[in-house]
């Protein structure tokens, strides 16, 4: 069952890779880039997407029976499941805007995030009492899928940026969608990176001393260019350590944090030599017959349709199963305060569309900040900052 | 107060930019070649006529959305920096936070310390922030809302020109040779749920008008969940205590004035076991954790209630309310309280045995066994033999001068002194025990006490909670939701249809979603003469449109 359930989940993955290309084919024809006029690519791309999203819920289903209980309860687990209501999000917005553009955009940030999160272990794990509460299961989809429909604006701020932002001359503006691009390019890194030596079996032993003076032991799954606070290798034909970090760092996840930035360097570098371009710039021409103002009302449409649905999920049914399982509502936890700050930072989103002259431009850079805040909750605070909510 | 009135005939009030009836400009304020600013429907609000005096000024800065917008940004970023290092709640309680974060993250931690970020959000500073969040939601909605409802319940079926030309939505067709069925019209507009009003062949169609309530009723429910959140300081509203039981013990409920008291039967402690059939699936995980993963914290409790008055000294007169099983995430709820599963001990020592022995000839003269919560200055033994337990020391170390002493008075590392009373040592030998200790004070003993058994047993501990505030936050949560999908899931569209000699003239106006507007008019119009009208947002050179507007 569990391994049926892994299959799905491998099929989905390349259905949704299928399915990039033929929304990709679909906005190649100008017609197809026309709302309502959908093409046959784009048909075809749609029907694709579907298929592998009912294909990623049997993933979905099989882990749930193989488990005992929904699959969201750990880093793989949840990341994924966040990327199939990317998907499902993206369906949904699709049939209200018959958009192609959206898929070609949107799809490959799925795939992104499920690639992402299949880096993280994968056995089923068995819950801990904490965990064992149907309001952890209503919480965490409501909350992801709020989330996904939330992405979505991000997906059509970047369609829209792609095309407003002039590539003729280089400024502020290149500047910060090039980050964004180069921030995609690290993530594929990390997934290039770990997957590459986690086929090798690469395995590291290091002991060390923590801030509390005691010896420690660390493995290493990637050779170590940051090593910790007195480090000492297990063996001594091991890499050599680049620099060591005081005991008050997390030596090893910086350790990935340097690899995938630096892999996204050379991959971003790569893509500069080769094609002599910015990546926003090269991809400019395919969203040339987008039509901006839609593009801009879906963006403000999947945050108005995300931003009930994120509170419901990540507020109000967070803090009815925290006052079940930690006695209290709210506990000014690092997860909980950054949903705050997600919250909020909608709220404020959808304030300033209030006023004129936050639509547009000013309102798609709002969004990838958005998504950049929705980010940051589901990875950094979960690897950084510990909390009560840190699966690692 | 000196009112506008219209030349359609409506008195507005003083600071009306759009008259309430017919949407002609009577303020001087719009723009005359631009789209309408159709925001609010151009009605008087206060925040925009008034700025004299001091209470003016601060309605004016409450109410502006700018203002609003920069007190969330301000919240979100001073709740961000709460997060960068843990709070004080959440660092061990065994070293003081004034060490703590020094310790753990350098100097930065110490400024962190210093600054008081560690209790962030109880801070003056964080409830000021708020509390003017709270003001400003009250105060911009209150400007908003009546202004907005009186200008809605005023307006007219036939819109002035300059009010329909200038909607972001206009077209006109020329419809001198043709036959336009206006029935039709209407019979579709019903048909997608329009609320139609009809006067002299003019139209206004009008739905969803109910959304543009939904950020007044969504405001009402934050304030509301605000106000909720302020009565926790009122006393009684809120108990929030810890009450330690071990098994077989029965105490009182601590915050509950004596009114309960709990019996913990049994705590249970589960872990996954790999060997477990019902466990399988988890095999790998087990294996890769090394450690044992907890599958259930459980205390087997009895709740009794104090029936009637109980004196000082007499003992209360307890009856069963009811057995629970209290697991993480299943409190014991009873009238207002709630019990919950917060920590545990296992295997705390509860009772010690001990053979009294000839240190020769291995020959013993009885047991006795001590309850270390409840030790007995004496014990009878055979004929002849006792021992008398001098001292006890439930959580035994050696002071600094050698004295021996307690830590605490949980029976963590029991020690004792003996005085062990034999038929050939009347006087007594004196003998300090502890676990794998036995010092003699007094030089060489003939007997000793000697160790023969422990019996152990688990503790749990249990939150108690009381929150009367919970039902008010509820309901603001509850509202809060109703207004944001009242308002983000449904949205308010007029079309207005009006003849005008040989013209039709045909506006359109939502507060977002111009797609399903459009979508809505467009399917009105088709097959009909009727041209669909234009977005004019889309026409770059609309400035230039504009007609003038006399009076
Ligand atoms: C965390 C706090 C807040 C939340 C969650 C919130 C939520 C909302 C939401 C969801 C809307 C509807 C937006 C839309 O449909 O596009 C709205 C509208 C609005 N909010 Fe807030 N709000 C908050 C604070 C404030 C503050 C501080 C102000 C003060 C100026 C304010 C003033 C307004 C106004 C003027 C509207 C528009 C009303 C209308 O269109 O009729 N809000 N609010």
């Amino acid at each position: 069952m569990a391994e049926l359930s892994g299959n799905l989940l491998y099929a989905s993955f390349f259905l949704y890779l299928i399915a990039t290309f033929l929304f990709g084919g679909s906005i190649q024809d100008k017609k197809g880039a026309e709302e309502k006029k959908q093409n046959k690519w784009a048909k075809l791309g749609i029907t694709i997407t579907i298929i592998g999203f009912v294909t990623q819920i049997g993933y979905f289903i099989m882990r749930w029976v193989a488990a005992g209980h929904a699959p969201v309860s750990n880093l793989f687990e949840f990341t994924t499941f966040f990327g199939m209501m990317l998907v499902g999000a993206f369906i949904w917005i699709y049939f209200i805007y018959k958009t192609p553009a959206l898929g070609l955009f949107a799809l490959p940030v799925a795939i992104v995030i499920i690639a992402y999160a299949s880096m993280f272990p994968r056995e089923i794990s068995p819950l801990i009492p904490a965990l064992q509460s149907d309001w952890l299961h209503i919480h965490v989809t409501t909350a992801a899928l709020g989330q996904a429909v939330l992405a979505i604006s991000f997906v059509a701020a970047i369609i829209y940026l792609v095309k407003s932002v002039d590539q003729t001359r280089s400024n502020k503006r290149t500047f910060w969608l090039e980050v964004v691009m180069f921030a995609l390019m690290c993530t594929i890194g990390f997934v290039i990176v770990s997957s590459t030596f986690a086929m090798t079996g690469y395995k590291e032993s290091i002991t060390w001393v923590d801030k509390k003076g005691a010896e420690a032991e660390l493995e290493y799954h990637i050779p170590s260019l940051i090593g910790p606070n007195e480090w000492t290798l297990a063996d001594e034909n091991q890499m050599k350590p680049l620099i060591e970090v005081p005991a008050i760092i997390n030596a090893k996840k910086l350790n990935t944090v340097v690899w995938s930035v630096g892999a996204g360097f050379i991959l971003y570098g790569l893509f500069r030599l080769i094609v002599r371009k910015r990546v926003a710039a090269f991809i400019q021409p395919v969203v040339k017959n987008v039509n901006l103002d839609l593009i801009d009302e879906i963006s403000y449409r999947s945050v108005l349709i995300g931003f009930p649905i994120f509170t419901l999920g990540a507020l109000i049914f967070a803090m009815i199963w925290a006052q079940i399982a930690w006695t209290r509502f709210w506990g000014w936890d690092p997860k909980e305060v950054w949903a705050l700050i997600t919250w909020l930072f909608y709220a404020a989103f959808l304030h300033l569309r209030l006023s004129r002259g936050w639509q547009g431009e000013r309102s798609a850079w709002l969004a990838l900040i958005g998504f950049g805040i929705i980010m940051f909750n589901l990875i950094a605070v979960n690897l950084v900052l510990a909390g009560l909510h840190s699966y690692a | 107060m000196d009112e506008l009135k219209c030349e359609c005939g409506h008195v507005n009030p003083t600071g009306t930019i759009l008259c309430e009836a017919c949407g002609k400009a009577v303020g001087n304020r719009q723009n005359e070649n631009k789209l309408l600013d159709m925001r609010y429907e151009g009605s008087a609000r206060r925040s925009q006529t008034y700025n004299k005096s001091i209470i003016d000024k601060i309605w004016n800065f409450f109410s502006s959305v700018k203002v609003g917008v920069s007190l969330i940004v301000i919240a979100l970023v001073a709740s961000s920096i709460g997060t960068i290092f843990p709070q004080e709640t959440y660092i061990p309680s065994t070293i003081p936070a004034s060490e703590y974060y020094e310790q753990e993250y350098g100097a930065f931690g110490k400024l962190y310390y210093l600054l008081g970020f560690h209790n962030l959000y109880s801070s003056w500073w964080y409830l000021v922030i708020i509390g003017m969040l709270g003001m400003s939601i009250l105060i911009a909605s209150i400007d908003r809302f009546f202004p907005l409802y009186r200008s809605l319940k005023n307006q007219k079926v036939v819109r002035h020109d300059s009010f329909m030309k200038r909607q972001r939505i206009f077209g006109i067709t020329n419809v001198s040779n043709q036959e336009v069925n206006l029935e039709q019209i209407t019979e579709r507009l019903k048909k997608q749920r329009y609320r139609i009003r009809e006067e002299n062949g003019n139209i206004l169609a009008e739905k969803g008008r109910f959304s543009r309530w939904g950020p007044y009723v969504n405001h009402i429910g934050l304030i509301i969940f605000l106000i909720g959140g302020l009565l926790r300081s009122v006393p009684g509203m809120y108990v929030d205590k810890v009450v330690w039981l071990r098994e077989g013990e029965m105490k009182e409920i601590p915050g509950t004035n004596g009114e309960y008291y709990l019996k913990n039967n049994a705590f249970i402690f589960e872990v996954y076991d790999k060997g477990n059939k019902e466990d399988e699936a988890f095999v790998k995980a087990i294996e890769k954790t090394g450690t044992a993963i907890a599958k259930n914290y459980q205390s087997n409790v009895t709740l009794y209630k104090q029936e009637g008055e109980v004196l000082p000294g007499e003992k209360p007169q307890l009856q069963k309310v009811k057995d629970f099983e209290i697991k993480v995430n299943e409190p014991l709820k009873h009238d207002h309280y709630a019990l919950y599963q917060v920590d545990y001990k296992l295997n705390e020592f509860s009772k010690m045995s001990f053979y009294l022995m000839d240190k020769k000839t291995e020959e013993k003269f009885g047991t006795l066994t001590i309850d270390l919560n409840d030790p007995k200055p004496s014990y009878q033994l055979k004929k002849g033999y006792s021992v008398e337990l001098m001292s006890y020391f439930p959580d035994f170390e050696f002071k600094e001068n050698g004295e021996p002493t307690t830590k605490t008075r949980i029976p963590n590392n029991p020690a004792f002194i003996f005085k062990m009373v034999t038929p050939d040592k009347p006087e007594g030998e004196v003998s300090f025990v502890a676990i794998r200790e036995n010092i003699e004070p007094a030089g060489e003993n003939v007997y000793k006490m000697a160790f023969a058994g422990v019996e152990t047993r688990n503790a749990t501990a249990l939150t108690v909670r009381k929150d009367l505030t919970l039902g008010i936050l509820f309901a603001g949560g509850i509202i809060f939701m109703i207004g944001v999908v009242q308002g983000a899931y449904w949205n308010h569209r007029r079309i207005w249809v009006k003849r005008k000699g040989e013209e039709i003239w045909i506006a359109g106006h939502t507060n977002k979603n111009w797609h399903g507007l459009k979508r809505d008019i467009a399917l009105v119009v088709q097959t009909t003469p009727l041209f669909e009208p234009t977005d004019q947002l889309n026409e770059e050179k609309f400035s230039n449109k504009g007609e003038e507007i006399s009076g």
